[in-house]
């Protein structure tokens, strides 16, 4: 293939460092072809209008994960509501405000840290500060609160991201018309951080949608069905929760996979929107 | 500037302050409520006792808690993941970043995204019911749920990050440095491993690092596939991590075995602060590169 110039012993190495590549290419597609096709296969047929729009009932013995549905949407509502102001206002500190150097490095830093810690240790916090030390006991808000430190470093870092790339001269240019601070960041700054947000947004929901060892101490295991107000303040499972339970101590396996699919589907459009939100802002900036 | 716009300006700024301090204010919370929670229990047990006993038994009547078959799981099973799982992603990470054309580079990326996307309970599900049993019936031991299953998991849940940070490192290295290598009469692929690896090389190690962190703080898929049993760890014993250790005890837990939990998962933040400062320590390296 190469000629005479090249050893035997380097032809060796060419062809093993090949085939292993190859391999590891293979492995890593057949892993992810095997978990699509697996839990669609055990989880469609699982799926119906039944077990979409019901809660469990102890009197039919049926499962219904309508409720599990309700909490998911509640505490993905209520995490995204809270976190946006705080990582985007953040992320507009540290671009437009901050002067002192040492800050923004402390800042920088404790974000890394927080998106370092794994989720059993927000669970256990969230449930010593949230749910016992302000007395919110186990409850959806809860949970919520708990996510919204988890997902502060991503909406930040997004943030951050997209105000690198508003020019620098629009700021110069608002400030010589005269316009103090707060004006050009209402008018020059937060429109640029849009797209940073919408990005953080949809990489958090990703994560608020998986995430089960933060919720089980904080918003607990219960499918009761609930109003959105009440919602807040009353524990409930979401559905990445509701697939442990159900799984694990209950043996439901039948509904998990169902759950599962549903979360794969999901999980799915989350990336689908990501990379399609990601080309668009990309070609509206190059513009 | 009249006064009244600058009281206005001021509160704003300290506004945006605050919302700044939030973050250092959380990890500070973090850290003290860790700190707070976890001490007591671990003065009463004794910190030699505690980090070296090789007993858990928090429901007998005279109860020990000793947490050494906890933290060597986790260090031999996140050993196993890394082993396991960071050829795979090395490879790959090659392979996507200097041989694949754009399509199917393109195509294994957004391949790589879902399996990252995917919940780890739905690891943990597909576990229980392939990896459990399939161990079973291979080896033929009473039980499939082991450290073995736990480690082939959590292998599978670092592998998107692990080509993901490599890959990025890959393909920030300088086209001139391959294109020397090409012209002094390298093969593209001796280029890609003896050149562009090595220059890449604080990248990939800051993925493999990673990876450490995100196997070692992994609870729910591992519980569902580790058995669970306070063991000393073996490839095919029923084992508990520290991360299941906090999970599985709190829900029933009071007194002192459940401070000894809070000291569990203060032990657990130790070891991810030593990750996070090893992690500081490549970047660092990279920046001044």
């Amino acid at each position: 293939m190469y000629g005479n110039g090249v050893s035997k012993a380097r032809k060796i190495y060419i062809m093993s460092m090949r085939v292993l590549m190859w391999a590891s290419v293979a492995v890593t597609c057949l892993l992810a072809l095997f978990m699509i096709v697996y839990i669609s296969v055990r989880g469609i047929p699982n799926i119906s209008w039944e077990i979409l729009s019901t809660k469990p009932s102890y009197l039919s013995g049926g499962i219904g994960i309508l409720p599990d549905i309700m909490n998911t949407v509640y505490i993905l509502i209520a995490t995204l509501v809270i976190v946006i102001p705080l990582g985007a206002g953040a992320a507009i500190y540290l671009t437009e405000y901050a002067s002192n150097k040492r800050i923004v490095a402390v800042i920088e830093y404790a974000a890394e840290t927080l998106s370092g810690i794994p989720s059993i240790i927000y669970g256990l916090v969230g449930m010593l500060f949230f749910c016992q030390f302000l007395n919110m006991k186990t409850s959806i808000i809860a949970g919520a609160l708990t996510l919204v430190i988890m997902n502060l470093p991503t909406i930040m870092r997004t943030t951050q991201e997209s105000l690198k790339t508003v020019p620098q001269s629009y700021r110069e240019g608002a400030f010589g018309l005269g316009a103090g601070k707060w004006r050009v960041i209402r008018t020059v700054v937060l429109p640029g951080c849009v797209d940073g947000v919408i990005t953080g947004c949809i990489l958090s929901a990703g994560r608020i949608l998986g995430e089960s060892a933060a919720l089980l101490f904080t918003a607990g295991f219960a499918h009761a069905l609930n109003g959105i107000f009440e919602g807040f303040s009353s524990p409930g499972a979401t559905l990445t929760v509701a697939l442990y339970v159900y799984a694990k101590e209950q043996g439901e396996f039948g509904i998990a996979f169902a759950i599962a699919a549903i979360l794969m589907v999901l999980a799915l459009v989350i990336n689908l929107s990501a990379m399609l939100t990601g080309k668009y802002f990309k070609r509206r900036r190059n513009i | 500037m009249n006064n009244n716009k600058k009281v206005f300006e001021k509160a704003v700024h300290g506004i945006f302050l605050i919302l700044g301090l939030v973050t250092i204010g959380c990890v500070l919370m973090i850290t003290v409520y860790l700190v707070i929670s976890g001490i007591p229990a671990i003065r009463e047990i004794g910190l030699l006792k505690f980090l070296f006993g090789k007993k858990w038994e928090s429901a007998s009547s005279d109860p020990s808690y000793g947490i050494l078959p906890f933290i060597l799981t986790s260090v031999y099973g996140t050993a196993g993941a890394i082993v396991a799982g960071v050829p795979v992603g090395f490879f790959t990470a090659v392979y996507l970043s200097k041989v694949a054309s754009k399509g199917v580079k393109e195509t294994v990326e957004t391949i790589v995204s879902l399996l990252a996307g995917i919940p780890s309970v739905v690891y943990g599900l597909a576990g229980m019911l392939v990896l459990v049993p399939g161990i079973r019936r291979i080896f033929h031991v009473a039980d499939g749920a082991s450290l073995l299953a736990a480690i082939v998991v959590l292998a599978i849940m670092i592998l998107p990050s692990i080509i993901k940070v490599s890959t990025t490192a890959l393909d920030a290295v300088p086209k001139e440095y391959e294109d020397a290598s090409l012209a002094l009469g390298a093969t593209p692929v001796e280029t890609y491993f003896r050149v562009s690896v090595p220059a890449a090389r604080s990248g990939i190690a800051t993925a493999v690092v990673l990876g450490i962190g995100r196997a070692i703080g992994e609870a729910m898929a591992v519980m569902m596939v580790s058995g669970n049993v306070a063991n000393m760890p073996g490839l095919f014993k029923s084992v508990r991590f520290l991360t299941t250790a906090v999970a599985s005890e709190m829900s029933y837990s009071s007194g002192l075995q459940r401070q000894a939990l809070f000291s569990i998962a203060l032990v657990l933040f130790l070891f991810i602060m030593l990750i996070n400062a090893t992690l500081g320590f490549f970047l660092k390296d990279r920046k001044g590169v």
